[in-house]
């Protein structure tokens, strides 16, 4: 029993590790396929070449990131029989066929159209080109939505019943997709992605305005970056909001793990902003808390009830510390990401967007933020889950192979191993290709780097259009 | 009359897989004999001939898996447990050459590291599938919904000799390959390759196929009793003919006969095994009836397979068209 808990316990890091990757690049890979079409679908409409140039620039970035976000989804795939084949055999008919869906409708659209985007620009004419680029945007988005809604039936399982064999058997596909937590869950992650890409286009964007080489391109990207942040992180707020109010409809206890509340609160429940969650002591030490605030929050009522996790037996509980620190964490990011929107807004008023260094130096400080909120908010939504992994059906402990703990543990450093020396190599590829942006056509000429204050892309994009055709 | 569901998606699944072996089987191939060709410009129009295309050819491989747990879920909740090494060792020879495709363009200093992590990845995830498939052949034992086996069943003189199989084959596949997409002395080189690889794919056929039928009884009785029995006579009759139409091509310079005969070969080889053990899945424990997962499952995502696949073999095939003819050594994004 003892061998077979660690068997377990491990298969659990190994899958949460290799997510955990893998999340990384979809996380940018959604986000960057729909920027790559918004640029080019800019281009072919303005016919500025700033747009192209950045298409350029950003596609290679794109390529690499695609390929390992490819390469580490392959092992996913896999994962689920070499190490959960009790859960794969048992949630298979349901999870599976939409998995399939997902191979189908976004994988092979994704594949198929790449080979075009990248390398078909002079086979196909810019038409096709551009209807390649918008394939495999929307294949990304179409894989989110399906993967999503394997992991939000997980979470909020419907429409199904049990045989004999104890395997969940569809009954309703329309309430198997549309599962309570799928809606929220899908429009949370996507915005996630778009914000994520928004912070890294802006921190390269801010990069090469700091180093003043190439205004025009970077000032271009970074204002489009900030208008997307400026749009998407109030939004983001907004739907993470409804998120967890139906998430404490559907899963309480990982709200009051979320939330740090041991205890029940009869009379209106304190929002917890810090604190140290003891899961011995069943207590929160050196809380700092804001009295009622969590009633207001979840119920809209200063004085509503709110159970703690004293009513629920132990055995069920999720481990508290993580969740209310990966929460926690995810929160702040998003508070952060909604405050350099407004800053950038209020330097685009004051016409300083372009050269105000301390804006710059945050965004870049900022730019791998949305990765860290990313992964913050899946840890909350699975590790919340547990001890379950179909919500309320079958406990993690019942999902795992029959395998022997050496060999995962062996596959496990593996991974570990492979993982950091390829991901570490590629990042290292993405990031010195990041901060080589050409200069601008007319930084070349005899005035070098132009930036007064006040300058915006307008004019510059008039400039360089003029040299281009005087040239 | 009812339709036979697990039938059709048997059917389907090994159309997948079948797609896959062919396809990711000679850009696996373009790996394995990169080591060959020692220029460096060689070495970039190789991997050009399979950039645009290698990532939907993988993308078989996750329809064949994903496929697997939709709609055998109890096949797919076998095979990989009683397989975790093979299939763990296949996945991180993927990575190794999945990233090379773009690593390699991305340093000058580390490009012979990139340039051996295409080649490394690519046998050990050939190899890795040549094993797996060995190990399912000779047989996995189930009860009760699990593998029973021990952890290194997979691992036999069968199985290794069904990895060099693959290996070999896929070599095959990438030297005739790169003899329609490349000209020159790249080409000619290919081709020298390709004899060699030829002769050892048919020898390595015939000692698979000789060793198979004394594993189970079944195998036997399948290929030595009537009306199955016809099969051995066609089947190595088929391989024959298309080993003549790969020597004659290759000698008589023809672009892309051989590279088909090399297909014929592969689907040939592919349909023998079928042979032996249809309608076991998991050989000898489960049969495709036993693993399908409920009616409701298979009739839900054959719905979007009969939409969707030809679909899929619509772009891929546009896909192919778009880059038809001889590489360009000039050209590509990098
Ligand atoms: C919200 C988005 C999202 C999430 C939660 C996941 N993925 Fe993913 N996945 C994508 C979004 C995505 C993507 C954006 O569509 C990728 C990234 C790069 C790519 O090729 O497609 C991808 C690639 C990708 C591939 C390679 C596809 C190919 O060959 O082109 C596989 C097999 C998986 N994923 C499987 C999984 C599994 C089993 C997951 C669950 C644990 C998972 N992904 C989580
Ligand atoms: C992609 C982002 C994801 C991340 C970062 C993530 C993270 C995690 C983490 C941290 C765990 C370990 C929880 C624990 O053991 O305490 C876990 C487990 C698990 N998750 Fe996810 N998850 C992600 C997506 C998914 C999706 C999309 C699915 C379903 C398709 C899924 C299914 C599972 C399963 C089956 C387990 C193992 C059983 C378990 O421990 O619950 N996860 N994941
Ligand atoms: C500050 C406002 C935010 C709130 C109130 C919020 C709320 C939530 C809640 C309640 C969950 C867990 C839902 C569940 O498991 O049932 C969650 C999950 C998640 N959050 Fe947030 N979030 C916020 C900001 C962000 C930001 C800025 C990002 C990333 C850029 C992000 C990314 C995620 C992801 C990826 C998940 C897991 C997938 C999912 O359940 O959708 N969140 N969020």
């Amino acid at each position: 029993m003892l061998e077979n808990l660690d068997a377990t316990l491990l298969a659990r890091v190994q899958f949460a590790f290799t997510v955990s990757f893998h999340i990384i690049f979809p996380a940018f890979s959604i986000g960057l396929a729909s920027y790559l079409a918004v640029l080019q679908g800019l281009w072919l409409w303005t016919k500025q070449e700033v747009y192209l140039e950045l298409f350029d620039f950003w596609k290679t970035i794109f390529a690499l990131a695609f390929g390992m976000g490819v390469v580490s989804g392959i092992v996913m795939s896999y994962q689920f029989g070499t190490n959960w084949s009790v859960f794969s055999d048992k949630a298979g008919p349901i999870i599976g066929p939409l998995m399939g869906y997902e191979v189908l409708s976004a994988f092979f659209l994704e594949a198929g159209f790449l080979g075009v985007m990248l390398f078909g620009r002079n086979r196909v004419g810019p038409g096709l080109h551009f209807f390649a680029t918008l394939m495999v945007a929307f294949g990304t988005l179409m894989s989110a939505t399906w993967i999503l809604a394997v992991n939000s039936w997980m979470q909020t399982p419907a429409g199904f019943a049990m045989n004999d064999a104890g395997q969940f058997v569809p009954e309703d596909w329309w309430a198997i997709i549309f599962n309570p937590s799928f809606p929220y869950r899908l429009v949370h992650m996507v915005l996630a992605a778009y914000l994520t890409t928004a912070l890294v286009v802006g921190a390269v964007g801010a990069y090469h305005l700091l180093r003043r080489t190439s205004p025009l391109r970077a000032g271009t990207m970074f204002s489009m970056a900030m208008w997307m942040l400026t749009i998407v992180a109030p939004m983001q707020i907004l739907a993470g909001d409804m998120h967890g109010l139906n998430t404490l409809e559907h899963q309480p206890v990982k709200v009051m793990a979320m939330e740090g509340h041991y205890e029940s609160h009869p009379d209106g429940a304190p929002l917890i902003l810090f604190g140290l969650p003891n899961p011995e002591e069943k207590r929160v030490d050196y809380a700092v808390e804001i009295p009622k605030l969590s009633s207001l929050i979840l119920k809209h009522d200063l004085n509503a009830p709110l159970d703690g996790l004293d009513t629920v037996p132990e055995e069920l509980h999720p481990p508290v510390p993580i969740v209310f620190w990966s929460f926690r964490i995810m929160i702040a990011i998003g508070f952060a990401m909604f405050g350099l929107g407004l800053w950038s807004l209020y330097c685009r008023w004051r016409g300083s967007l372009y050269d105000s260094d301390w804006l710059h130096r945050s965004a870049i400080v900022m730019g791998p933020a949305g990765f860290v909120a990313v992964l913050a908010g899946w840890v909350t939504t699975e590790v919340g889950r547990q001890p379950f992994t179909v919500y309320g059906h079958l406990l993690t402990a019942d999902s795992v192979s029959p395998i022997a703990a050496p060999a995962v543990a062996t596959s496990l450093i593996a991974f570990i191993i492979v993982y950091f020396l390829i991901f570490g190599a590629g990042t290292f590829y993405i990031l010195r290709l990041m901060s080589r942006l050409p200069r601008d056509p007319m930084g070349d000429l005899d005035e070098g780097p132009i930036r007064t204050a006040g300058i915006t892309p307008a004019p510059q994009a008039a400039k360089h259009e003029e040299v281009r055709h005087g040239a | 009359m009812e339709l036979d569901l697990a039938f059709i998606w048997a059917a389907i699944i090994a159309f997948a897989v079948l797609a896959y072996v062919i396809l990711d089987g000679f850009d696996l191939g373009v790996g394995i004999l990169f080591p060959f060709f020692p220029e460096k410009h060689e070495k970039d129009v190789m991997m050009n001939s399979v950039a645009p295309v290698w990532d939907g050819n993988e993308t078989w491989l996750v329809l064949g898996g994903g496929g697997l747990l939709a709609v055998f879920p109890l096949a797919y909740a076998t095979i990989l447990p009683a397989l975790y090494a093979p299939i763990i060792a296949m996945l991180l020879g993927l990575i190794f050459r999945g990233v090379a495709f773009e690593y390699r363009w991305r340093t000058k200093r580390a490009e012979p590291l990139w340039n051996w992590g295409f080649t490394g990845g690519s046998v050990v995830a050939a190899f890795a599938q040549g094993v797996a498939l060995g190990a399912l052949v000779q047989g996995i034992p189930v009860e009760n919904r699990a593998y029973t086996g021990g952890w290194w069943d997979w691992l036999t003189p069968f199985s290794v000799a069904t990895g060099l199989a693959v290996l070999i084959g896929y070599a095959l596949l990438g030297a005739t390959w790169l003899i329609m997409k490349t000209s020159g002395e790249l080409a000619e080189r290919a081709r020298r390759y390709a004899y060699v690889a030829g002769v050892a794919t048919l020898v390595a056929m015939g000692v698979v196929s000789l060793w198979t039928p004394f594993l189970e009884p079944l195998y036997l009785q399948r290929w030595f009793s009537w009306p199955t029995a016809a099969f051995s006579l066609i089947v190595p009759a088929l391989v024959a003919a298309c080993f003549l139409v790969l020597a004659h091509g290759l000698r008589t310079h023809h672009d892309s006969r051989p590279f088909i005969a090399s297909l014929g070969l592969f689907v040939l080889g592919y349909a023998g095994i079928g042979i032996s053990f249809y309608p076991y899945i998991v050989p000898t424990s489960v049969t495709i009836w036993d693993a399908a997962a409920p009616d409701e499952s298979l009739a839900f995502l054959l719905v979007g397979a009969l939409v969707l696949v030809p679909l899929i073999l619509a772009y891929t095939a546009y896909a192919y068209w778009v880059f038809r003819g001889k590489v360009n050594p000039e050209e590509g994004y990098h």
